[in-house]
């Protein structure tokens, strides 16, 4: 039995295709940053907060790391709802995806606030700079630079497993391969194609990720240290 | 005068360890004080209680009008008249040296970008290091990191500085270099303490020098103390440091 | 009239659907660390070809969703066994595809992990590259490699649950389908969580026990 691929019956569909990576890179971005916030409070919240707060975070890191996002997705879309309130698939995915990386992202950048040495930390107070001032300046900003290429390859994780979301139908890459696939009875070629998508907007993001620590992270730029 | 510094009677334990016990001693303004002893005699300790780095159990220290074991001491403001330079530099490794010394000036003071500019440019060129402002602290040998390390804390014009065993982690060569710039410092009026195991360098610059001893001063005086040791313990330490 | 809640009879439901998803994970396991072995001594060989190959498909499959991987061999089985074969075929080896993946590049991981003067102190002793890989680092990086693969092992249980989106019957499937029935969906999905949460837990616990023993020892 031989099978004739036909990939120009999806010919007529690449501004959806198009529209679908758009959306995915939206959802990725906004959980990115979001996730990003959320897990490095949660991170400070873990090192330094009271054992109220420390015992909270650790719980909260533990479930979302031990569960599948699927099942994530839809306790918040369906869970948002049992609590009366409406909100749009494409709002609860956005929500699931910065619960879930927020989770990820307190131990990676746990595991870089813990590389920093103490005798920063004094120099700092000796320097007469507030607690504030001492987290932004001499801790967290060389803890992030320091964990980057393992935010980085969370974050791209993250926009692969954004797809999970097309599950309660909301819009992105994947859903709208869905469709498409249903109208035209050309599951294999459109998968393959969709395959294709995430792929280069896996390197975009990645690539975006290496410019973005371009420029933000000096020292690596003037010493040529690779991250 | 009023002195700058004056400890009556300190103790520190940490737990049933006895660091300090009942240390007193006073450091004029314009004064260089040079602490000495064996590793283990306390002498570093003493030097962070001064900071408020370690909490004191009894005892009253006076530094710069801030009544340091007062529970309701505003460390930020004892911070801003004291400056401390540790033995192994830490510099902010990710910020550039002018940047490292400009930090604590624009967050601490409030100064603007370019007039902390213009106060890194004074302070390295205090130290030597004009040429180095744009480079990161691992592109510079000990020595120089040492003396940049000096200049981020005379940034924040410091009424007394500390400098806690700054020379013990350098070569010979690079100590040199290191000592040069605390001379220029205390001839320039600064009040110094410091902890060293310089005898040399003491002896040249101390206007007082404390010999400490199983948590407590031994023995104090002038450098010349240091050829005519009253106590035997003394005469054995310099006997074994020159 | 009254309505099905959500009872016993459905908890026991769900835990033979967990034995499902742990029989699935087994073979992910199982059969992706076959392969990813084997991809992995590709990745790292004398073969410029090779590691070429080996790392094109490793950046493949971590490039691509777990989701996308299971419809194209869905739908590529279905091609040619026609409809009707067994879901389990499609998603054992969509999972055993995705682990490979991942495995092959941590295991890479942990054998450059072993210092170069191994290697360099077995070629000395003129042992072959096949003797030196085999007496002399695997046995190291084994130790490395413990506690990252159990840890990934908790990352394929997760995984399972999109099988169900093939309609294998596996722990998220069945919730789905009781939720079709009762539409509980917060308590269904919620007792869902706590099954995989019981399996995942005590694995990443014990990944975090390895990683600090291996820490303690290494210093």
């Amino acid at each position: 039995m031989t099978y004739t691929f036909d990939f120009s019956a999806l010919l007529p569909y690449w501004p959806d295709f198009l529209w679908g990576a758009v959306l995915t890179l939206q959802l990725s971005a906004v959980a990115t940053v979001a996730g990003f916030i959320v897990g490095t409070l949660c991170a400070i919240g873990r090192a330094d907060g009271s054992p109220v707060v420390k015992a909270i975070v650790a719980a909260y890191v533990e479930v979302i790391r031990n569960t599948p996002l699927l099942v994530q997705v839809f306790i918040i879309y369906f869970g948002i709802a049992t609590l009366g309130i409406r909100v749009s698939a494409n709002l609860a995915a956005m929500i699931a995806l910065t619960v879930n990386v927020g989770a990820y992202t307190c131990e990676i950048v746990r595991a870089g606030l813990q590389s920093i040495h103490r005798s920063q930390v004094e120099a700092a107070e000796c320097l007469g700079l507030s607690k504030p001032q001492i987290y932004w300046h001499v801790i967290v900003r060389p803890a992030i630079e320091r964990v980057y290429p393992s935010l980085t390859s969370q974050y791209v994780l993250l926009m692969l497993a954004s797809s999970i979301t097309s599950q309660i139908s909301a819009e992105e890459l994947t859903a709208v391969a869905n469709r498409i696939q249903s109208g035209t009875f050309r599951a294999f070629e459109t998968y393959i194609v969709v395959g294709l998508i995430y792929l280069v907007l896996s390197f975009v993001m990645r690539g975006a990720f290496t410019a973005f620590a371009q420029a933000a992270f000096t020292r690596r730029r003037k010493l040529g240290t690779t991250l | 005068m009023s002195p700058v510094v004056k400890l009556r009677n300190v103790h520190k334990y940490f737990g049933a360890l006895k660091v300090l016990e009942g240390v007193s001693f006073e450091v004029e303004r314009g004064g260089v004080a040079a602490v000495i002893g064996q590793s283990g005699s306390g002498k570093s300790t003493a030097l962070r209680c001064i900071n408020a780095l370690e909490t004191i159990q009894d005892g009253t220290i006076e530094v710069c009008g801030h009544a340091v074991g007062d529970p309701k001491l505003d460390r930020r403001a004892l911070r801003q008249d004291v400056g401390i330079v540790f033995q192994s530099y830490n510099l902010f490794p990710h910020l550039t040296v002018e940047q490292n010394i400009m930090l604590a000036p624009t967050c601490v003071k409030s100064i603007g970008k370019s007039e902390a500019r213009d106060l890194a440019r004074d302070v390295l060129a205090q130290v030597g290091l004009s040429e180095k402002a744009q480079q990161y602290p691992e592109q510079l040998s000990g020595g120089q990191q040492q003396r940049v390390a000096i200049a981020r804390s005379l940034a924040m014009q410091p009424k007394l500085m500390l400098f806690d065993e700054v020379t013990s982690a350098l070569d010979p060569q690079l100590t040199g270099e290191v000592l040069k710039v605390m001379e220029d410092l205390a001839r320039g009026g600064m009040t110094m303490i410091l902890v060293t195991h310089e005898m040399a360098f003491a002896r040249k610059v101390a206007s007082q020098v404390i010999y400490m001893h199983k948590g407590q001063v031994w023995e104090t005086g002038p450098g010349s103390m240091l050829d005519a040791p009253k106590t035997p313990e003394l005469a054995n330490f310099v006997g074994s440091g020159l | 009239m009254t309505t099905p809640t959500f009872s016993l009879l459905h908890v026991e439901f769900l835990a033979w659907a967990a034995l499902w998803t742990l029989g699935l994970s087994a073979i992910a396991f199982i059969g992706g660390g076959l392969l990813g072995f084997g991809v992995m001594l590709a990745r790292i060989g004398p073969s410029k070809l090779l590691r070429r190959a080996a790392s094109t498909y490793i950046q493949i499959v971590q490039g691509t969703p777990l989701l996308i991987l299971l419809f194209l061999i869905y739908y590529g089985i279905a091609i040619f066994a026609g409809p009707g074969f067994p879901a389990i075929l499609a998603a054992g080896a969509g999972l055993t595809i995705y682990a490979s993946g991942f495995l092959a590049e941590i295991w890479r991981g942990c054998i450059e992990a072993v210092p170069k003067t191994q290697w360099e102190a077995a070629e000395c002793l003129a042992l072959t590259r096949w003797q030196r890989m085999m007496r002399v680092i695997l046995p190291q990086a084994l130790r490395i490699a413990t506690p990252p693969t159990v840890g990934f092992l908790v990352q394929i249980v997760k995984n399972t649950s999109l099988a169900s989106v093939i309609g294998f019957i596996e722990l998220a499937q069945a919730g789905k389908l009781i939720n079709n029935s009762i539409f509980e969906p917060f308590t269904v999905f919620m007792v869902v969580a706590a099954f995989y949460f019981a399996i995942c837990f005590p694995l990443s616990m014990w990944s975090r026990t390895l990683e600090r023993k291996l820490n303690v020892a290494g210093r």
